[in-house]
């Protein structure tokens, strides 16, 4: 067996070595630490790259850790839509660590780059993993490490904050388990391509079990999701959270997501029998739900870093509501409308850091203080961020949202779902754009009389946002390509016999 | 049959105690439900190999009855983390009453002496004297 054969487990390994050597190496030396860290970060996203390039062509690629055979043992799937979600983790990941070695948030506590490395752990062993225990697993380490990054910093707005949103994840967590038992007394397998063989033959006596038990795992996603009416915990913890970590949180909710369009066609799908896409109906009303909520949230913000907080509820539902129609066509323009909802999100985070730094006492709050220095710069990054976040031509929010609405009008049997879901996306555009006009102005634009904050001594905290725009103009200039890979991980997705096939081969005897 | 009724009616009983505190103000109640409630889900996973009495966790042709082991490794991997993060959130709820004076979990500055009564009788007794 070469070396090619073991790629599949790197996106785990890594941070999980990462972590500990990082751990040992800052106790002496910061610097050791941070390259470290910013190794491990370039590594991943190296791996990421490779497992792409070789998804790309349709083959799944199911990796056995400890060579169990598959309904048994636990296996890593890499296909289109695992691929993609690493990359886009490992970009993020490094435009997260930049800003936080750049600003020096690193430095504020004393743990920040173990628990980032095996945040990244958590978020790629949750990507690539085909066992619903394993995801539980991973799920429990990404959560356990974010725990120690939103208090990354201590402060009572953290504490509280973190009570709240480690209350809440625990009894999700059991939640999760409870759905989980009850799949394992139902089909007998943990395996998600297994299971999605087994679940047409559960008995019609246990018929409403099942059911139960898809929409009690569907609802934990949702939580984690922070899809309405289970959004209550996002705000207020992303809004407190150290910025650099609030980016990389913008990814977490959609792991959720991801877990949704994961297990829903692989165990739910068509071949479910009864049981078939019995979470569907629930997932449109809460999608328009979280895109009203977020976006009126985002109207009415009282500081940068909430409104952001905002804006990743209301995409997170706009996102879904291109998911909840379950076709290849909506399923590819959600997928790239998530690569681009996490970016455009995690440069929103970064930008409201970057203002409240240049406001002195005023922070990032959404009221006109004096005139700072570096004003027209900074406004013209956070004008860029606010196109992208609600979707206004050029950047790529734009395409996502018209290739959103292109599929959802074009599906069949929707009646009149399409014309909510256009009147919603749209209505929901208008409020954000004024949303964010209205932050925009009052922080920008109006000055008050008063002492200019003194003017930064570098302009480092600009790098990171900077990159994320970036990335968000490549991903409009390269949004042929883009969504013509998402649409082929959705038809990926949506085709499970060819996925269990690779995954159980030898193993279904 | 007796005996599912018996786990069955324990599950329930528990899940219903935690969910009841898991809704309580304050984070020494919360942390109670979230045990109690880690216990029912243990338990609940436990049985979700059925209950065989007296039977070897161990698949072989010859056995006929045997005990499903795989649970058994679940509640040991949900034991572990549940127990983990109790202890961790025990920690985390201590050092926010500590750092603001008040151990409401939705983070109201209600000062403890007033909710345990012990405020309210000082100034009225200073009141008598």
């Amino acid at each position: 067996m070469n070396l090619s054969a073991h790629l599949a487990i790197l996106p785990i390994l890594i941070p999980a070595l990462a972590a500990p050597l990082a751990l040992l190496a800052m106790r002496r030396r910061r610097g050791l630490g941070v390259a470290m860290a910013l190794v491990s970060c370039l590594a991943l996203l190296a791996a990421a790259l490779a497992l792409m390039a070789g998804a790309g062509d349709g083959t799944i690629t199911s990796y056995a850790l400890g060579d169990w055979p598959a309904p048994f043992g636990i296996v890593i799937v890499v296909d289109r839509l695992a691929a993609a979600m690493l990359v886009l983790t490992a970009v993020l990941a490094l435009i997260a660590l930049l800003h936080a070695v750049l600003t020096g948030a690193d430095m504020k506590g004393w743990h920040f780059h173990p628990l980032f490395q095996f945040q990244l752990m958590g978020l790629n062993g949750a990507f690539l993993t085909g066992d619903l225990f394993n995801l539980f697993v991973f799920f429990e380490v990404l959560l356990i490490a974010s725990y120690g990054l939103m208090l990354h910093g201590q402060g009572p707005a953290r504490l509280k904050a973190g009570v709240q949103y480690v209350v809440v994840n625990l009894v999700g967590s059991a939640l999760f388990l409870i759905a989980l038992g009850m799949l394992y007394a139902l089909t007998g397998t943990l395996n998600m391509a297994d299971m999605g063989l087994r679940v047409a033959a559960v008995p019609a006596a246990d018929q409403g079990l099942l059911r139960i038990a898809a929409l009690l795992l569907v609802s934990v996603f949702a939580l984690k999701a922070a899809l309405a009416p289970l959004h209550l915990w996002l705000v207020r913890t992303y809004a407190v959270a150290t910025p650099a970590v609030a980016a990389l949180f913008a990814i977490m909710t959609k792991v959720g997501v991801y877990a949704i369009i994961r297990v829903v066609p692989q165990v739910f799908g068509e071949a479910a029998g009864a049981a078939a896409w019995v979470p569907a109906p629930y997932l449109l009303p809460a999608a328009l739900a979280s895109a009203v909520i977020g976006f009126a949230g985002v109207f009415a913000a009282r500081s940068l870093s909430e409104q952001a907080a905002f804006a990743v509820i209301g995409s997170t539902g706009t996102l879904l509501v291109a998911v909840a129609g379950w076709s290849a066509a909506s399923l590819g323009a959600a997928l790239y409308y998530l690569a681009h909802s996490t970016l455009a999100g995690a440069a929103l985070f970064l930008l409201a850091d970057a203002a409240a730094r240049r406001r002195g006492s005023h922070g990032d709050a959404a009221s006109p203080g004096p005139a700072f220095a570096g004003r027209g710069g900074l406004a013209l990054m956070f004008m860029a961020a606010a196109i992208a976040a609600t979707g206004l031509p050029p950047l790529s929010g734009f395409i996502g949202k018209l290739l959103i609405l292109k599929a959802v009008a074009a599906h069949p049997g929707w009646g009149w779902s399409w014309a909510w879901s256009w009147g919603v996306i749209l209505g929901t555009t208008l409020i954000a754009v004024i949303g964010f006009a209205r932050t925009g102005s009052s922080v920008f634009w109006k000055s008050t009389d008063g002492d200019a904050p003194p003017a930064p001594t570098n302009r480092a905290d600009l790098v990171a946002p900077a990159l994320a725009l970036v990335l968000l103009a490549g991903l409009s200039a390269g949004a042929g390509r883009a969504s013509a890979y998402a649409a082929a991980a959705a038809a990926q997705v949506l085709d499970p016999a060819a996925g269990a096939q690779v995954v159980l081969g030898e193993g279904r005897r | 049959m007796t005996y599912e009724f018996l786990v069955a009616s324990a599950i329930g009983v528990l899940v219903a105690g935690g969910t009841y505190l898991c809704l309580r103000a304050r984070t020494f109640a919360v942390v109670l439900g979230l045990t109690l409630l880690s216990y029912a889900v243990n338990l609940f996973l436990f049985a979700s190999g059925r209950l065989v009495i007296g039977r070897p966790p161990i698949w072989d042709g010859a056995i006929a009855p045997y005990a499903d082991p795989l649970p058994q490794a679940l509640v040991l991997t949900a034991i572990v983390i549940t127990f983990g993060m109790t202890a961790f959130v025990v920690v985390l709820a201590l050092r926010s009453f500590l750092e603001t004076g008040s151990d409401h979990v939705d983070g109201d500055k209600v000062a403890c002496d007033a909710q345990d009564g012990l405020m309210k009788d000082e100034p009225s007794r200073d009141g008598e004297s």
